[in-house]
């Protein structure tokens, strides 16, 4: 058993300072199985007492080889493991592949199949949100606002249960717009949805922004300089909470979203209680979104009509040999996509979810390589939380929002 | 090309002796390894390309010459554009100088292009396998890394398929 420890220390020495050497400080693992390390993280911590001198993630517990399993896959296929990556933001993650192999074979996509992937991603973008808000009173001992999240989370699952028939691995956007068009159903449920949850986001700041335990705990804590940050690769709403206004929505609109009217929420303050106040704005401009998109839905189709790469409609496929064939085809062959690649990005609820995809000139890709806006979100923490207790560190995790599958891949 | 980019590939290519490709309205220039840093270095200083957004390397194994291309993709805020740079490695011993002195993200992400692609990376402050596990052997994005999976271990083949398996039997 000693042995043991011995490598262990020999193995991170050039990681923590000289005094855990001597035994003057103390290294403890936090995690995997840590609840409040939001999935199989582990953290190695140097600690000082109860302040932390060093801290070492140690990641790739969730790795399941994503990036290797989608080489193997054609196109339409390998998008269905795009879900199982972040899977707070399947439809998200499904909506950065897709542009990604829209922009590889060069597809259009017709305006109503732009505005519902904007509705649902928005929406997703707030049930992310409310897992985040969630487990985010939970490890600060909240336990109320979890149980309220998820009640509103399950009304935003039933709509994409309703459009897609599954509540989370969705899969419904597809290369050239939809998967098919949404029922009648959806647009009142999502009236209904827009109807209630501004109060019930109001009721949440009432539990929430000005309690003074709460307000105790996250204020001047967990400072993030704005040019770390961007040493570090920091996106999203950790990024803007630093006073750096970068959204891609608005700096490099796609699916349309330069037709909405929305405002980027940014604080200069840099601490957790910036991050928190961020993301509780986000969750009212994504409502705003998503009501301006139900106001002027186009009517129209939902996929391309390019038979090179959307299947045709099961109705064809009886009387037009054509689409038997550009059905079997695509079914059994898949598309060939140009020898080039593309890097495409996205705005996720996290930050920015790039997709670089390479084709060969077959039917499947090349390389695929999934940048991740948890991955770097995560290896700025080591300098964020340098100096504070322990306690605040389980705040601080929770505040930079990092899902576990996304970083893992 | 964007107007805004064309001076910037222009300087990097006069500087560094880089070519460039365009496709679909992306830039992407070749810069040779040993001038990498200098190019990063001067892309973030003068040019205003704060973020490195992604980091990555395709393997076009079995060609050789070059086998990896090492992709950065830089994003720069206060103009709002981007550029990719592509740093061809040959594949009998890659290298790549590191990148860390110039973006601190970047000491994550050669960590997993050491792990998935087995490329060395010179000057690295942490040099350890990042996703996969320690005593993993070989690097799984490689092309010649097959893609396999794990034989479903039944009655008939239990004694067979454990004979084969690396845990330690004592």
């Amino acid at each position: 058993m000693s042995q043991i420890e011995e490598v262990s220390i020999e193995k991170f020495k050039h990681l923590v300072s000289e005094r855990a050497l001597t035994g003057e400080t103390m290294l403890l693992n936090m995690g995997p199985q840590h609840p409040s390390t939001h999935g199989v993280l582990r953290l190695l911590l140097e600690l000082d007492g109860e302040i932390i001198v060093n801290c070492i993630p140690d990641i790739g517990f969730l790795h399941t080889g994503i990036e290797k399993n989608m080489e193997a896959k054609t196109y339409q296929k390998a998008e269905v493991m795009t879900d199982r990556l972040d899977y707070m933001n399947p439809i998200g993650n499904n909506l950065a592949y897709v542009m990604a192999v829209e922009k590889l074979v060069d597809l259009d996509v017709p305006p109503r199949a732009q505005a519902l992937r904007v509705i649902l991603v928005e929406l997703q973008r707030i049930a992310s949100h409310l897992v985040w808000l969630g487990a985010f009173g939970l490890d600060l001992a909240a336990m109320s606002v979890f149980l309220y999240c998820f009640r509103d989370r399950e009304l935003i699952l039933d709509i994409f249960e309703l459009v897609s028939g599954a509540r989370m691995m969705t899969t419904y956007i597809r290369p050239g717009g939809v998967w098919r068009d949404v029922p009648v159903e959806f647009e009142k449920s999502v009236r209904d949805f827009l109807k209630i949850f501004p109060r019930r986001v109001d009721e949440y700041e009432k539990l929430m922004t000005k309690n003074p335990i709460f307000v105790d705990r996250l204020v001047g804590i967990g400072y993030l300089d704005k040019d770390v940050a961007l040493q570090y690769g920091v996106t999203g709403p950790t990024l803007r909470a630093s006073g750096v206004d970068w959204d891609l929505r608005k700096a490099r609109p796609y699916s349309g979203y330069e037709q909405y009217d929305f405002n980027v929420p940014i604080r200069t303050e840099g601490d957790t209680y910036a991050r928190y106040l961020v993301r509780i704005d986000e969750l009212r401009e994504s409502l705003k979104i998503i009501e301006q998109a139900m106001n002027k839905l186009p009517m129209g189709a939902v996929h391309s009509e390019n038979r090179k790469f959307v299947p045709p409609p099961r109705s064809e496929i009886g009387t037009s040999m054509e689409s038997l064939i550009h059905f079997f085809k695509l079914w059994t062959e898949g598309f060939p996509a140009p020898k080039a690649s593309v890097y495409s990005a996205v705005e996720s609820p996290r930050g920015e979810l790039g997709m670089y995809l390479e084709g060969d000139g077959g039917p499947k890709p090349h390389r695929i390589h999934l940048r991740t806006p948890s991955f770097d979100n995560l290896a700025v923490l080591p300098q964020i939380v340098k100096g504070h207790l322990v306690a605040d560190l389980v705040a601080i995790l929770a505040s930079i929002d990092i899902v576990l599958g996304d970083i893992d891949r | 090309m964007d107007k805004k980019l064309e001076p910037i590939v222009k300087i990097v290519q006069d500087k560094f002796g880089a070519t460039f490709e365009e496709f679909r309205d992306e830039v992407h220039m070749f810069v040779k390894p040993g001038n990498i840093v200098a190019a990063l270095m001067l892309l973030r200083d003068e040019q205003n390309f704060e973020l490195l957004s992604a980091m990555t390397a395709v393997d076009y194994y079995p060609q050789s010459e070059p086998r990896f291309h090492v992709v950065y993709q830089l994003t720069s805020i206060v103009k709002n554009l981007s550029l990719q740079i592509r740093v061809p490695l040959n594949g009998s011993s890659p290298k790549l100088p590191t990148a860390t002195g110039v973006y601190d993200v970047a000491n994550w992400r050669e960590r997993e292009l050491l792990d998935m692609f087995g490329i060395e990376i010179e000057g690295h402050p942490d040099p350890r396998r990042i996703l996969m596990p320690e005593d993993h052997e070989g690097h799984p994005l490689r092309k010649d890394y097959p893609l396999g999976y794990e034989e479903p271990q039944f009655t008939f083949n239990f004694d067979e398929i454990d004979l084969g398996k690396p845990y330690a039997k004592e």
